[in-house]
């Protein structure tokens, strides 16, 4: 085969089966989301944004994605910035920060479920220390700041490694002869990371960002496991839309708000994050 | 090296420096491993324990909760769901991304950048919901409720990934080994056999098992496509409201399992591939 079909041929497949279980499917739940049977609507949206839990759940999902973030974002920093200057048991310290990377939302979920229930280790913990002498229920409706920190925590447990990971391979590829230069010239370690290494790790810090904050709007087994119907966030209504009201229009809607959300917040990092034209190392 | 700093600092400072350094990494290290190591202590101990109060914080070694789990109704043929339908992702991300990585790395090709958007598309959605318009398409050509129908939802979210990391795979074994084959009588498919194929086989496995963790771990798009087959996350999900403490403990530390395994057979690969297929 000549050289000039073969690379069509090689990506073909690949071609092929993401116009069949990623575009077509895409065009499908759209128009799902835009007919009720009978051509064009909005009747569907209108639906699922005037029911009375919308606003909570909008709200609950940027919130938990507000508090997580940045928080994740500033550890990772932190770890990898560790990492870096390592020299003995780097390779076991970073499988140890990765292990979360490979553990599920769903297993996460129930990993801290074990630690705030009723009969949990946190409050086996202070029943041990004094602090109540019976087991409280920490994760009811009379507790919405309590179950919102736990689901926060889940996720900042969970998903600060995939960040870190990236992080990591983009610091590895700084050439040290920026830190050695800004070292000769007195630079201090803090104006070191904020002079090199945050400018130089731009393109990183947009991927890291982008994948987080579209993984933090899908946030759903955490929530399911911690919080279940107490903490509504988008994409667990979008599975009772399906499943519990068998309303699938309406199901359609909510993904594609959810997707207008995560393309709105992809555009407005890869703005905020843009590397210059040429500036790459 | 940058290892050796001439700090004026006063040595004193520099030994605190190092305490709360040390200090941070284990602290750290706790933070990562404390929650897993309390799933443990759930799984290890008897079902009465496990709903007890207050907590033992070393396990009994109790198989209990273990045997209770083996024991429910669907949950080993849940288990057996997740294995099939993860097992067949990483087949079908590898042989149909790899050859599309091959491709990226050793051509010039008109539409390459499209290509290449595509890919990166697909990283900007919440793939998942796309198992909501396939439900529907997948009860008209009767792949609903199988293993197969979701494993082919898991290789959509597979493949990007798997494309992207051939791709820097491939992009790192140099051309001109392959030149040399050509010129010493291999054909370009023997070549890529014998030369190049040997030499990313650790990496092709790094892979494999990554699409195999991505759909292991995945419980939207099986919650919504499963019904009768449903997968151990499905399944776990399905039953958080109704099924006991110990059941759902015991469920989460069989998914946490070849999540510790897999991230150790990795390890070495994680940051390459990484590094370049996030660029």
């Amino acid at each position: 085969m000549n050289a000039r079909v073969l690379p069509y041929v090689l990506i073909l497949p690949v071609t092929l089966f993401l116009c069949l279980f990623f575009l077509y499917p895409f065009l499908l739940v759209s128009k799902q989301a835009f007919s009720t049977g009978s051509g064009f609507t909005l009747d569907n949206f209108r639906e699922v944004t005037s029911y009375w839990k919308f606003p909570t759940t909008l709200r609950n999902t940027f919130l938990l994605a507000a508090a997580v973030v940045p928080v994740q974002l500033a550890l990772a920093l932190l770890m990898a910035t560790m990492v870096n200057k390592m020299q003995k048991g780097r390779d076991l310290i970073l499988y140890v920060w990765t292990i979360p990377l490979g553990i599920s939302d769903l297993a996460a979920g129930i990993i801290w479920l074990a630690i705030f229930e009723q009969s949990g280790f946190l409050n086996s913990m202070m029943n041990g220390l004094g602090i109540v002498d019976k087991p409280v229920n920490l994760l009811t409706f009379q507790n919405p700041g309590l179950v919102f920190l736990a689901i926060a925590l889940a996720e900042i447990w969970r998903a600060t490694a995939i960040m870190l990971v990236i992080l990591v391979a983009g610091i590895g590829l700084i050439p040290k002869e920026y830190y050695e230069a800004a070292e000769v010239f007195g630079a201090s370690p803090w104006k070191r990371f904020t002079r090199i290494t945050l400018p130089l790790l731009r393109p990183s810090l947009q991927t890291a960002l982008v994948l987080r904050v579209i993984l933090a709007f899908e946030i759903f087994a955490v929530v399911a496991a911690l919080g279940g119907t107490l903490f509504p966030v988008l994409m667990g209504e979008t599975y009772a839309y399906q499943f519990d009201l068998l309303n699938s229009g309406a199901a359609a809607a909510m993904a594609l708000i959810i997707l207008a959300i995560s393309i709105g917040f992809t555009l407005i990092i890869l703005r905020l994050l843009r590397v210059p034209k040429g500036a790459t190392i | 090296m940058t290892s050796v700093t001439t700090d004026v600092a006063a040595p004193d400072a520099r030994k605190a420096g190092k305490f709360v350094y040390v200090t941070a990494v284990v602290l750290l290290c706790a933070w990562v491993l404390v929650p897993i190591y309390f799933l443990l202590i759930n799984t290890l101990s008897s079902p009465d324990t496990v709903n007890s109060f207050p907590k033992p914080f070393w396990p009994e070694f109790d198989l209990g909760s273990l045997t209770f789990f083996a024991g429910f109704a669907g949950m080993l043929t849940a288990l057996k769901n997740s294995i099939l339908v993860a097992g067949m992702t990483m087949i079908m991300s590898i042989v149909i991304g790899a050859p599309a990585g091959y491709a990226l790395s050793r051509f010039d090709f008109r539409g390459k950048e499209l290509f290449r958007l595509l890919i990166l598309l697909t990283r900007a959605f919440p793939l998942p919901l796309l198992a909501l318009p396939l439900a529907v398409m997948f009860i008209q050509t009767g792949l609903d409720d199988t293993v197969f129908g979701l494993a082919l939802v898991h290789t959509t979210l597979a493949i990007p990934f798997a494309v992207l990391i051939t791709f820097s795979l491939f992009s790192g074994i140099p051309i001109e080994l392959e030149e040399a084959a050509w010129t010493l009588g291999c054909t370009r498919l023997t070549a890529f056999t014998k030369v190049v194929l040997p030499l990313i086989l650790p990496g092709i496995t790094a892979s494999a098992i990554f699409a195999f963790v991505i759909s292991w771990n995945e419980v939207f798009a099986a919650a919504v496509l499963t019904i009768e087959n449903r997968t151990l996350t499905a399944f776990l999900l399905q039953n958080l409201d109704t099924s006991p403490l110990h059941l759902k403990f015991a469920g989460g530390f069989i998914l946490v399992v070849p999540a510790l395994i897999f991230i150790f057979a990795v390890r070495k690969y994680l940051f390459a591939m990484w590094g370049i297929a996030n660029r």
